[in-house]
């Protein structure tokens, strides 16, 4: 396989290689898409048990300054102001006409440091993007850390020898720890829709914590394959797929990323990039916006595949799918007109010309399994 | 006793008179990843070589399987739709795809053999 000469590897690399890890160029990066188990054993891991990613090829990103919330929420229609130290929120950088330029994770660590998680493929853009609009904090890319993802159903069992005041972090709620030593932020977060931490650690101490980690029975690692069956079942989308600078985050249906106070009426209403349009958009609806799709019979429908109505006109486009090996059953998401976007519309999506029918369903497809206490 | 020949594309073909048994090779099984989804060929369906004969949909991809020869389809193995597991576990005896009735007589040295076809993998990921 040619690589580009520019590919980059993780602090992880060896360890996915020795583990049987399917080395694959993925945003820049070397990355395991699955290892010897496979992508359904490993997906099915992660639900029962507890599945350990590597995702430090995201971008991880401190933001520092006298008045930083005020500033941030200059391109993410979030409150940032009232955010309390330790707590973090999902956003949307948008654009000035209304699109997202990425999705993150805002993590309030002081009054005035915010630790950003940003998608690995769009961190460059994101932090010249940053830097653009905040030239007066100090915007510092964390390049070689390391970023760990402990997910499952018995990741708490895990903490609960590591660290057990972990385990009394509510989603979406993080802190600073120890792990044998090892200095770490761990967040109650995920990408899998399983109860779980990330785990963000020094490159020198990484290697020493995965050993930890995978010293547990019940911890295997998960390559992109699975995270990306186990988001769709989720019902989460992918930046680039499921959400782009042509879609905004209302058609995106992720409008309760928007906080109110932001909104029309709120406190602290617009004031981010792309408001006017956004704000708009929540007042009078869209034309088109995005749903999850149950796919009849067993041939997953994928990305790209057009949806139909029942006259064979195009209404729309699937922007993720596969098969769901919680479900087993091939599962989607994708954009329609907004008339026929109500649970339980039938559809059709053609799958090398031949259609197949497909019914408008209520997201998550697989139930949510966060920790909120 | 009969050897399976192969392709380029990783099909495997077992030729017993003029009907070639055709499935895929466990390395095609291994680069697919479990799979969820066969779809066969109509029995009596006539095909040249080349034309999509049947898709094998894994959790990762699908791929397409072209008709190695010209024929007509015979048979198919309808255990493949309840099971298609069938070929991850099994790619070259019961996860077999389907039967074709040969339009002409097979010159099975246009194929790899076995050994051809282990050498020709080496290299490949």
């Amino acid at each position: 396989m040619a690589l580009e000469p520019d590919i980059r590897k993780t602090i992880f690399h060896d360890y996915h290689v020795a583990a049987g890890g399917k080395m694959v160029p993925f945003a820049g990066y070397l990355m395991p898409v699955q290892y010897s188990e496979g992508i359904m054993q490993e997906h099915l891991h992660c639900r029962d048990r507890v599945g350990l990613f590597d995702v430090s090829h995201m971008g991880q990103i401190i933001v520092k300054g006298e008045g930083a919330a005020e500033a941030l929420e200059k391109l993410v229609p979030v409150d940032l102001q009232s955010l309390a130290i330790n707590q973090q929120t999902y956003a949307t950088l948008t654009s000035e006409q209304g699109g997202v330029l990425d999705d993150l994770i805002i993590t309030r660590w002081t009054e005035d440091t915010f630790f950003l998680v940003v998608n690995a493929g769009c961190k460059e853009q994101d932090i010249a993007h940053i830097r653009k609009h905040l030239p007066n904090f100090d915007i510092t890319y964390l390049a070689d850390r390391g970023l760990l993802a402990l997910q499952g159903l018995q990741a708490k069992d895990v903490m609960a020898e590591l660290v057990p005041e972990a385990n009394t972090l509510v989603f979406m709620n993080g802190g600073h720890a120890s792990i044998d030593g090892i200095d770490v932020y761990i967040t109650r977060s995920g990408y899998t829709g399983e109860d779980g931490f990330e785990i963000s650690v020094d490159p020198a101490d990484a290697l020493a914590l995965a050993d930890i980690l995978l010293a547990f029975d019940s911890v295997n690692w998960i390559g992109l394959g699975a995270r990306d069956s186990l988001r769709l079942e989720a019902g989460l989308c992918l930046y680039g797929h499921d959400m782009d600078q042509q879609t905004s985050p209302v058609e995106a249906s992720i409008i309760w990323s928007i906080s109110k106070s932001r909104r029309t009426g709120g406190v602290n209403q617009g004031g981010f990039l792309g408001a006017d349009v956004i704000l708009a958009q929540i007042a009078s609806g869209t034309a088109r916006k995005r749903v999850g799709f149950l796919v009849d019979g067993r041939a997953p429908v994928r990305e790209g595949a057009e949806i139909v109505d029942e006259a064979g006109t195009v209404v729309g486009a699937i922007t993720s799918g596969g098969f769901g090996p919680t479900l087993q059953a091939p599962i989607a998401m994708g954009y329609v007109s907004t008339e026929l976007s109500a649970v339980g519309t039938q559809l059709h999506a053609l799958v090398r010309g031949k259609p197949r029918p497909i019914t408008v369903a209520k997201m998550p497809l697989v139930p949510q399994r966060y920790f909120r206490g | 006793m009969n050897e399976a020949v192969y392709t380029e594309d990783h099909e495997w073909l077992m030729v017993e008179g003029n009907v070639a048994t055709i499935g895929v090779t466990e390395f095609a099984q291994e680069q697919l990843g479990d799979v969820v989804f066969v779809e066969l060929p109509e029995p009596g369906a006539e095909l040249s070589v080349g034309d999509e004969a049947a898709v094998i949909e894994s959790v990762k991809a699908a791929g397409e399987i072209n008709s190695p020869v010209n024929g007509t389809v015979l048979e198919t193995n309808e255990t493949l739709v309840e099971s298609p597991d069938l070929l991850n576990s099994a790619p070259q005896t019961d996860g077999w795809m389907f039967k074709i009735s040969l339009a002409d007589d097979l010159d099975t040295s246009a194929f790899m053999t076995d050994d051809e076809y282990q050498k020709f993998l080496v290299g490949k990921d």
